[in-house]
């Protein structure tokens, strides 16, 4: 067996890469493409079967109905929120856990940060609810210093997001710091840079490509999510909920999909983008 | 309204003619009168002839609190008898709208499914449920004869399930914070509700018919007959108010456990609810009451139905049977919080009020209580000169509604 895998190079490269390969291509881009050609069907109204018959109706009515070009914009609106306040957020925490801490405060402050994402995203997201609920913990800060709480609504939803998504910005930031030898840091002070001079001319060069790479997760992860949205966004909507309300509540499938191609093109153009700054190299 | 039950007890009277003229096939096509109630014809789908031995499992698809099996609250089961009974072994999937029922119906997963009337024709027309011999299920005797044949359980004198109970789309409040107590649907419909920014509205494009039914009485110039029944210039007028109404709005559920939870923290303090969220809350000590408001109130009649799918026929028949026992369904009735559909129901409930709390087997109030039905291009009113909005307009309004 083992001698003509041996004699058989190419049966040998056939196994080895044939599942992983019926992965992609069919799990994988087959139930895209299967998105995608939903999309072009259309539903009968009253009992939701789907009809195959060619049409552009869903993209019709996605192009021409004006509340899901609020509803796509305010999605990409809060997507771009979440991934900058992870960016500012995340960045000194990594700056700090890698060229600061000492070896152990290092290894207690990774665990620490790796430690949400063991837990589950509802567990995660209904705790910020009570937070934000009425005498919760965010509410009363609020009103010890005589403001009025933001309750649930979108700041709430982008708080939340930014929270779930945080260890994935921290991460790359902090890969990329950690090959950034400290080396160049003394060389920088030895020639006489001041702190702000360093961090904006030899590590933020490096960390930049390293935070994109981070934002893709974030910036991802946001344009899908539906869930968080629904548990503290109060009365808000975004595409992933337009998504669910049309596949659990409409039925018409065909438009879901139409819906759900928004953000794959959102997020092509993002990638698309991203590849001109080098930074697919951090990931 | 008048007419509609004019209409609707003609309709009656022609199924009971059709029934009996036609007592052997079910899947004649004959175009007496029915036709005209449901105007669609339903799959051709074989009822059961006779009823065998359970196949030892039953998957049942429905509403909260109407499948309790005591995990909830030890004291409410009404499953383990079945199981211990039957041999039939029980497992509960709940649902929040009604639409949510239908794609899961589509699935073919379960077994049985307690269907409201906005999902109960559009799972006959889908096929995804079949007709029921109501003569294998004894207790089908007991039942109100007022909710038999009924335009959402049956078609052509075919019935496709066994009636549950029904019950009232309640205006909830917290007696702390809500004061004086509302009459009216108003405190969630004015732009100048003191509760702005506290109100909960029920997350589902029936919902529309929530402020269709407080226009008609508001806004007479509308002619609004039925909330289910809206032209292009009354669903506008409709919409509008929920547009407005969206101002006031904290959330919107359809999770009957995230309403719980937003009257106990107090970001709800008022809003539309189910008699068993009311007493969920009340459990749990939250200050809470319930009210029919002035406008009157939406609601819904309950049907039991059997998947036209499933391998578990004969315990889905056993469960049907055993959910308008009188027992069973006295229990329902009592933990949900609406009238049973058995008449025999009222001699078990353990508060023996209840039946007089819910009007049970009153023709006249059930008739008050404007069931959810879907919303079809044919005006369920009975106008002919326009052309009604139909449920799939409502559902992108319900997405442009909430923006």
């Amino acid at each position: 067996m083992m001698s003509s895998l041996h004699r058989h190079p190419r049966v040998r490269l056939g196994l080895l890469l044939g599942p992983p390969i019926l992965w992609l291509g069919v799990a994988y881009l087959g139930a895209l493409a299967a998105l995608f050609v939903t999309a072009l069907w259309s539903q009968n109204s009253f009992t939701g079967v789907i009809e195959r018959e060619w049409t552009l109706d869903s993209f019709r009515t996605l192009f021409t109905v004006e509340v899901y070009r609020t509803i796509a914009l305010r999605t990409i609106g809060v997507a771009l929120l979440v991934t900058l306040i992870d960016a500012v957020v995340a960045f000194p925490i990594a700056l700090y856990m890698s060229k600061v801490a000492r070896p152990g405060l290092r290894r207690f402050l990774l665990v620490a940060v790796l430690m949400p994402l063991w837990a589950s995203y509802l567990v995660k997201a209904y705790a910020w609810r009570g937070m934000f609920a009425e005498g919760g913990l965010v509410s009363s800060m609020f009103e010890a210093v005589g403001l009025k709480s933001p309750g649930f609504g979108l700041t709430a939803t982008v708080v939340t997001l930014a929270y779930l998504w945080l260890p994935y910005m921290i991460l790359p930031i902090y890969a990329g710091l950690e090959r950034l030898p400290d080396s160049l840091l003394e060389a920088s002070a030895d020639l006489g840079a001041k702190t702000p001079q360093t961090i904006r001319r030899v590590i933020l060069p490096v960390v930049v490509p390293a935070m994109v790479a981070g934002s893709i997760f974030t910036f991802s992860l946001t344009l899908g999510d539906y869930i968080a949205v629904r548990i503290v966004g109060g009365t808000n909507q975004l595409l992933g909920n337009v998504v669910y309300d049309n596949v659990g509540a409409a039925n018409n499938l065909p438009f879901a999909a139409a819906v759900a191609t928004i953000p794959v093109v959102v997020m092509l153009g993002y990638l698309a983008a991203v590849r001109r700054t080098g930074a697919m190299e951090s990931l | 309204m008048k007419r509609l039950s004019a209409a609707a007890s003609l309709a009656v009277l022609a199924l009971i003619v059709a029934a009996c003229g036609t007592s052997g096939g079910s899947d004649d096509s004959s175009d007496d009168g029915a036709a005209g109630t449901s105007g669609f014809t339903p799959p051709d789908l074989k009822k059961l002839d006779t009823l065998g031995a359970g196949e030892g499992k039953l998957s049942v698809l429905a509403w909260p609190g109407y499948a309790e099996d005591g995990s909830n609250d030890p004291k409410v089961d009404w499953v383990s008898s079945f199981e211990k009974e039957t041999g039939c072994q029980v497992t509960v999937k709940t649902f929040g709208t009604s639409d949510e029922a239908v794609s899961l119906m589509k699935t073919g997963q379960y077994d049985v499914v307690s269907a409201s009337g906005d999902a109960s024709l559009r799972l006959i027309a889908g096929g995804q449920v079949e007709p029921v011999n109501t003569d294998l299920i004894p207790n089908y005797a007991d039942v109100y004869p007022f909710l038999k044949d009924r335009p959402w359980n049956s078609v052509k004198g075919q019935m496709y399930g066994v009636p549950h109970g029904y019950g009232a789309n309640l205006l909830m409040w917290r007696t702390d914070k809500v004061t004086p107590a509302p009459t009216s649907w108003g405190v969630v419909f004015d732009a100048n509700s003191p509760y702005k920014g506290a109100v909960t509205a029920y997350d589902s494009p029936i919902y529309i018919a929530d402020a269709a039914m407080y226009l008609m009485a508001t806004k007479p110039d509308l002619g609004i007959k039925n909330p289910y029944a809206l032209d292009e210039k009354q669903f506008t007028a409709t919409v509008d108010l929920l547009k407005q109404q969206k101002a006031l709005v904290s959330e919107y559920w359809s999770d009957y456990l995230k309403e719980v939870q937003a009257f106990t923290s107090g970001n709800s303090v008022v809003g539309t609810t189910w008699q068993v969220i009311a007493n969920v809350a009340t459990g749990e000590k939250v200050p809470v009451q319930v009210t029919v408001p002035t406008e009157g109130v939406t609601g819904w009649s309950d049907t039991w139905m059997l998947s036209a799918t499933s391998k578990n026929k004969n315990c889905g028949y056993l469960w049907m049977n055993h959910i308008v026992s009188p027992e069973a369904n006295a229990a329902v009735a009592e933990y949900f919080g609406e009238s049973p559909a058995n008449a025999k129901a009222c001699a078990q409930t353990a508060d023996k009020n209840h039946c007089t709390t819910f009007h049970a087997g009153d023709e006249a109030y059930s008739q008050k209580i404007w069931y959810w039905t879907t919303p079809i291009e044919q005006c369920l009113d009975g106008r002919t000169d326009v052309k009604c909005t139909d449920y799939s307009r409502w559902t992108q309004a319900w997405t442009q509604i909430k923006g």
